[in-house]
């Protein structure tokens, strides 16, 4: 099994898309340092955009994730429902 | 009736698949002539995609809203002297060494990109390239006004971009980027766009960044987390372009995987100053430089890898011998930064007890057995008032342009030292790992300008060092250089914090 990763910067929207990536992926490891946050999964991650746009309360597009983004890790594909993150083992 | 709104696939595809044309009456060859002569064969560009769909509208809409959230933190920062936030003025010299060491790259980067995307036969990695440009392009401009503002407060920053092409440890990392952007243009995006953005830019711009924020430097950690966001796009293209290349044809495996073996070993020698960084120059300890090395490079690389084994990809070649030095370059490279500390453009100082007691923690293997008791030794001379400053000049690797100051990994008391010999000279090396690229190419590699070599050839000025770090180097001296204790920029934070 590989880590896939999503570092956000910590700030309020974040805390909603951290919210919502922990409603659609129930086994991820959330990691505090300063002014960020890390979130490690197992091979894939989803940030799905009705699950922001319920936290946040307004519309989101998944293309916003890149102001509070500073990195990530896994094969990414993106559309305008959601973002993913996988390794293929 | 409304007019059908594009979905981004629709979008991307649109962008990227009739923006292009065909060559009806000019030689195709002719338009990209340096697409061929690295022996990479690509058979159908059309299978190149962005896998975030990136359009230049949207490119643009976002990295305006980036840029319009970092100048209101800039203007904050300064309008509220926020550098007088930070941890520990000490900190401060970490930034002088991102401005004159780190910013000149995001400009090569910048070039280097330019250059890069009007070679490619392909339309979608001609997109992604030209988008990658106008990133590092914005980077140094975000980078400089940030640190126009630490210009007025402290010594060390204003002559960056005549250092640049001079000074001698800013020369590994320039040498670094013209090698990278003199080979042709995939080979520029494996080492760059790959091996370079997608494991060791991580290490620069969150764990140190991340320590940026943990010292009270506001401004810093905004800019990097704004490139760094850019640096997410960047990892992904070098991660297409490499499974592109792989899936284009099989020859051009055994390439890649020599790129790879190549970049990955010049990157890790490029960073061990970050490592020093992070271990030495942030005051507020977020996480050790192996620490940081274990959760980007080793975990993050080695998921990487095991996804690229399918490919017939295998780990870098230096590996192995990468791993063991996480656990010694900080405390040389700082040793040797602060033994000539009068030909660095910033300032050294010896550990605080507790930053040695920290360094002892973190590193239990090594620390209190080989690079302890040399600080002890160091703080017995500057107590006795004979501070050490190492007169000599040091021996270059040709490769990396580092002085011979590592070790080997299996004996820290030994100096690692290689030798080639080519047409008649001979040639020095810090490692097996620079003495090999150097006998992959070496006609390139016999023309490195070695600041060290340069100034025995007498084209440096001097004749002593004191001439020639403050005339041709334009040091300020006893101001730009020399130990932080007894330093104008000590004397002006105590006189502005109020302490004697």
């Amino acid at each position: 099994m590989s880590k896939v990763y999503l570092v956000l910067q910590d700030n309020d929207v974040s805390r909603y898309i951290l919210e919502a990536v922990e409603e659609d992926n129930p086994e991820i490891t959330i990691i505090h340092n300063p002014a960020m946050i890390r979130i490690e999964a197992e091979n894939y991650m989803v940030v799905n955009r009705e699950t922001v746009e319920e936290k946040l309360g307004r519309d989101w597009d998944v293309q916003e994730l890149h102001l509070n983004l500073v990195t990530l890790g896994g094969n990414v594909d993106e559309d305008d429902e959601r973002l993913t993150l996988t390794w293929n083992e | 009736m409304a007019a059908k709104k594009l979905n981004m696939k629709e979008k991307y595809r649109l962008l990227t698949r009739d923006l292009d044309w065909e060559f009806s009456y000019a030689d195709r060859k002719k338009a990209f002539p340096f697409e061929e002569f690295e022996g990479i064969k690509i058979t159908d560009w059309s299978k190149w995609e962005d896998p975030f769909r990136l359009t230049m509208d949207s490119y643009w809409k976002y990295q305006a809203e980036k840029e319009k959230k970092l100048y209101a933190i800039f203007d904050a920062f300064s309008q509220n002297n926020a550098h007088l936030n930070v941890s520990d003025p000490r900190y401060i010299n970490a930034i002088k060494i991102f401005l004159t060491g780190i910013t000149p790259l995001e400009y090569q980067a910048y070039q280097g990109f330019a250059h890069t995307g009007r070679q490619f036969g392909g339309v979608g990695a001609r997109v992604a390239c030209q988008m990658q440009s106008l990133d590092e392009l914005r980077h140094v401009q975000t980078q400089v006004h940030a640190m126009s503002h630490y210009n007025k407060f402290f010594d060390g920053f204003k002559e960056w971009t005549h250092m640049q092409d001079r000074v001698w440890y800013l020369s590994v990392a320039k040498s670094f980027f013209n090698d990278a952007r003199s080979g042709g243009p995939f080979e520029f995006l494996v080492a760059i766009g790959f091996s370079f953005e997608y494991v060791l830019t991580n290490l620069v711009f969150v764990p140190f960044m991340s320590g940026a924020a943990y010292n009270g430097d506001m401004a810093t950690v905004t800019f990097g987390f704004s490139a760094q966001s850019d640096e997410a796009r960047h990892m992904t293209l070098g991660l297409e372009v490499i499974k592109f290349l792989l899936e284009q044809h099989e020859d051009n495996v055994p390439i890649v995987q020599k790129w790879i073996d190549k970049w990955f070993w010049r990157g890790s020698r490029l960073l061990s100053v970050v490592a020093m960084m992070m271990d030495y120059m942030l005051p507020n300890k977020v996480m050790s430089w192996k620490e940081g090395w274990e959760v980007y490079f080793e975990e993050a690389g080695g998921a990487l890898f095991k996804d690229l084994a399918r490919y017939g990809i295998r780990m870098p070649k230096y590996a192995e011998q990468i791993r063991k030095e996480k656990e010694h370059i900080s405390h040389q490279t700082w040793w040797t930064f602060y033994t000539y500390g009068q030909a660095a453009g910033f300032h050294t100082w010896i550990p605080t007890d507790e930053e040695l007691d920290w360094l002892s923690e973190k590193y239990p293997n090594t620390f209190d057995k080989y690079y302890r008791p040399r600080w002890e030794y160091a703080k017995k001379l500057e107590a006795e008032g004979k501070r050490f400053y190492n007169g000599t000049l040091p021996q270059l690797c040709t490769t990396c342009q580092i002085p011979l100051l590592f070790t080997e990994m299996d004996d820290p008391t030994l100096t690692a030292h290689r030798c080639s010999h080519y047409k008649g000279d001979q040639y020095h090396f810090c490692s097996d790992g620079c003495k090999d690229v150097f006998e992959e190419e070496p006609e390139k590699y016999v023309q490195s300008w070695l600041p060290v070599h340069q100034i025995y050839q007498g084209n440096c000025g001097g004749p002593g060092l004191p001439e020639i770090l403050q005339d041709y180097y334009r040091f300020e001296m006893g101001a730009d250089n020399m130990d932080m204790k007894g330093s104008p920029d000590e004397a002006r934070w105590k006189q502005w914090k109020g302490v004697a």
